[in-house]
C-alpha cells in the first residue's frame, strides 16, 4: 500500500470517527458536568420517555405507509414501461430527477399552498399530508432501484411464459414478476425507511410531531439524553442501510444509495 | 394505462405544488400579479441569504469533491486491500444518509462549547474559539464542517465507479510509451475523470444548497435561504407567504441551472463507464 493512501484513509477515518466518539461520550455522561464516566442513565431516560415511543411509532408507521403506496404506484408502472412502453422510460427517468430541482424545502412550500383548506383527515394528519409528500421524496430512489431490478430480468419472456400457461395479469405480477424483483423492491423499501425515519424539513414546516422533531426538541432542552437519542437514530439508519446493502448484493439493486434527511 | 396512476400522482403532488410555488412568487397578498416579491430577493437580508447558501455549497462541494476523490482513489488503487474498499463503500452508504438533526448533535458534542474536542484543546491550554483558527460551531465555518460529513461520503459513492473505469491497461500503455506518472494523469487520468468529477461536484452543490435540518439544528439564526423559508412557516412572521414562495422559487432557479449543466456532463462521463 502506498504511503499517501495511508494518509488519506487515516485522515478520512479520523474525521468520521471523532464525532461518533464524542456523541458516545456525551451519551454516557451524568447530568452533572464533571462527574466521572459512565452511566446508562441517559439511555434509560430515552426508553422511559413516552414521547420517544409515540413519535418513533408515528415515523415508523409513516415509513411503512410510504413504502406500501410507493410500491403500489411504481412497481406496475415500471413493469409496464419495461414491457410495453420503453419509449416512456426516459420520461420517467427525467421525472425522477425533478426532486433534485424541487428539494423538500421548496416542495413543502408548494404543498402547503396547494393543499391549504383541504379536509382535516388529509391536511391535518401525518397519514395524509406527510405520507403523500414522502412518496415523492422516495420517488427517485424507488425508480432507480426498481429500474435496475427490472433491467436485470427478462420481463418479456417471463410474462409470455406466464400468460401462455393461462395466468391473469394479477397472477403474473404477484407470482412471477414480484418474486424476481424482490431484492430491488426490498432495497428501495429500506432506503425509503431510512429517509422517512430521518425526514425533518417537511415535518417541521407543516408542524407534525415525528421522530426527528422529537430529537430536535431533546437537542434543545437536554444535552446528554440527546447524545443517547442521536446514537439510537444513527443505529436505525445504520440498520436500514446495512439491510439494503445485504439484499442488494445479489442483484443490481444498488442503483441509488444516496438519499438522506439533510 | 397502467402508468396512469403514477402520472396522476406525480402531477398532483409534485408538479402542481411546484407550479404553485412559481405562481405564488409572482403574486401579492390578494393574489394579484406583482414583481415586488422577486425584487425584494435582491435586497438585504434575502440576497445575503442566497450568497450565504451559495458560499456554503461551493466550499463544501469543493472540499468534499477533492478530498473525497483522494480518499476514494486511495481505497480503490492497486495495493490497497479489498476489505478497505468494501468497508469504505458500506460506511459511505451509511454516512451519506447520516444527515440532519442527529448529525448536528454529533458536531455539537464534538466542537460545541462543551464538545469533546473543544474540551481536549481547552485542557491543553488552547482555546479554539479565541486563538487560531477562531473556530465556532455556530458559524458558517461550523456548518460547513458538519456538511462535509455527508458531502465526502456522497463524493466517494458517486466517483468510485468512474475511478474504477480508469483501466489498468491505460496506465501500462502509457508507461510502455515512456510516460511518467504525472504525464499519465495530465493526458489520460484527469481528462477521463473530469466530466464525472464536475458532475459529482454539481450533485454535491445541490445537496448542500437544499439542506435545511443540519444548519437549522446547529444555528437557527444562520442566514441561508432554507432557514429563511422555514422561519416563515415555523415562526409567527407569516404575514406574506408569497415572499417565502419567491425565496423557494429562487432556490428552484439555482438548482435548475445546476441541472442544465449536470445532464450533458452525465452523458459525457457515461462514455467511459463499463
Amino acid at each position: 500500500m502506498a504511503p499517501s493512501a495511508y494518509v488519506w484513509l487515516l485522515l478520512g477515518a479520523a474525521y468520521f470517527v471523532v464525532p461518533l466518539y464524542a456523541t458516545l461520550d456525551f451519551s454516557l455522561k451524568k447530568n452533572v458536568i464533571g462527574t466521572p464516566c459512565c452511566t446508562l442513565h441517559n439511555y434509560g431516560w430515552v426508553v422511559h420517555n413516552g414521547d420517544f415511543w409515540h413519535t418513533i411509532k408515528i415515523s415508523f408507521l409513516l415509513a411503512l405507509e410510504t413504502i406500501v403506496i410507493s410500491l403500489v404506484l411504481f412497481v406496475p408502472t415500471i413493469y409496464w414501461v419495461h414491457l410495453k412502453l420503453p419509449k416512456l422510460r426516459p420520461v420517467i427517468a427525467f421525472m425522477a430527477l425533478v426532486p433534485f430541482v424541487v428539494p423538500p424545502i421548496v416542495m413543502v412550500v408548494g404543498l402547503l399552498r396547494t393543499f391549504r383548506g383541504t379536509p382535516h383527515w388529509y391536511y391535518g394528519t401525518p397519514w395524509g399530508f406527510l405520507a403523500t409528500a414522502y412518496v415523492i421524496l422516495a420517488f427517485p430512489y424507488m425508480f432507480f432501484s426498481l429500474d435496475a431490478g427490472f433491467r436485470s430480468i427478462d420481463v418479456h419472456t417471463l410474462t409470455e411464459a406466464s400468460q401462455s400457461l393461462g395466468a391473469r395479469w394479477t397472477t403474473t405480477l404477484f407470482r412471477v414478476i414480484l418474486p424476481n424483483i424482490r431484492s430491488a423492491a426490498l432495497a428501495a423499501s429500506f432506503l425509503t425507511l431510512a429517509i422517512v425515519m430521518g425526514e425533518f424539513t417537511i415535518a417541521n414546516l407543516s408542524a407534525f410531531h415525528t421522530f426527528p422533531i422529537f430529537i430536535q426538541y431533546v437537542n434543545e432542552s437536554q444535552g446528554f439524553p440527546a447524545g443517547a437519542l442521536t446514537l439510537m437514530s444513527f443505529g436505525i439508519t445504520w440498520a436500514a442501510m446495512l439491510s439494503l446493502l445485504l439484499v442488494g448484493r445479489k442483484r443490481g439493486a444498488r442503483g441509488a444509495v444516496i438519499a438522506g434527511a439533510r | 394505462m397502467a402508468t396512469l396512476p403514477f402520472f396522476v400522482y406525480t402531477i398532483a403532488f409534485l408538479f402542481v405544488p411546484a407550479g404553485a410555488v412559481m405562481l405564488g412568487a409572482f403574486q401579492d397578498k390578494h393574489d394579484h400579479a406583482t414583481f415586488s416579491n422577486i425584487k425584494l430577493l435582491f435586497h438585504h437580508p434575502y440576497i445575503d441569504a442566497y450568497w450565504g447558501s451559495i458560499r456554503i455549497s461551493l466550499i463544501t462541494a469543493t472540499i468534499g469533491a477533492i478530498f473525497g476523490m483522494f480518499v476514494a482513489y486511495a481505497a480503490i488503487r492497486e495495493g490497497t486491500p479489498r476489505w478497505i474498499r468494501s468497508a469504505l463503500s458500506t460506511f459511505s452508504g451509511v454516512a451519506a444518509n447520516f444527515g440532519g438533526i442527529p448529525l448536528a448533535f454529533a458536531f455539537i458534542a464534538t466542537l460545541g462549547p462543551l464538545g469533546v474536542v473543544t474540551v481536549w484543546f481547552r485542557n491543553a491550554g488552547y482555546d479554539l474559539s479565541t486563538k487560531w483558527p477562531h473556530f465556532q460551531l455556530f458559524s458558517e465555518r461550523g456548518i460547513e464542517l458538519a456538511y462535509l460529513y455527508f458531502q465526502l461520503p456522497l463524493m466517494i459513492l458517486v466517483i468510485a465507479p468512474a475511478i474504477d473505469g480508469l483501466k489498468r491497461e491505460w496506465r501500462e500503455a502509457a508507461s510502455n510509451l515512456g510516460a511518467k506518472g504525472w504525464q499519465f494523469w495530465r493526458y489520460v487520468g484527469i481528462p477521463v475523470l473530469m466530466p464525472s468529477f464536475l458532475g459529482a461536484f454539481i450533485l454535491l452543490f445541490g445537496n448542500a444548497f437544499a439542506a435545511y435540518a443540519t444548519a437549522y439544528s446547529i444555528n437557527q439564526g444562520q442566514n441561508i435561504v432554507p432557514i429563511l423559508i422555514g422561519a416563515y412557516y415555523t415562526g409567527n412572521v407569516l404575514d406574506n407567504p408569497h415572499l417565502a414562495q419567491a425565496l423557494a422559487f429562487g432556490m428552484f432557479l439555482v438548482l435548475a441551472l445546476m441541472m442544465l449543466i449536470y445532464i450533458p456532463l452525465q452523458r459525457r462521463s457515461a462514455r467511459w463507464a463499463k
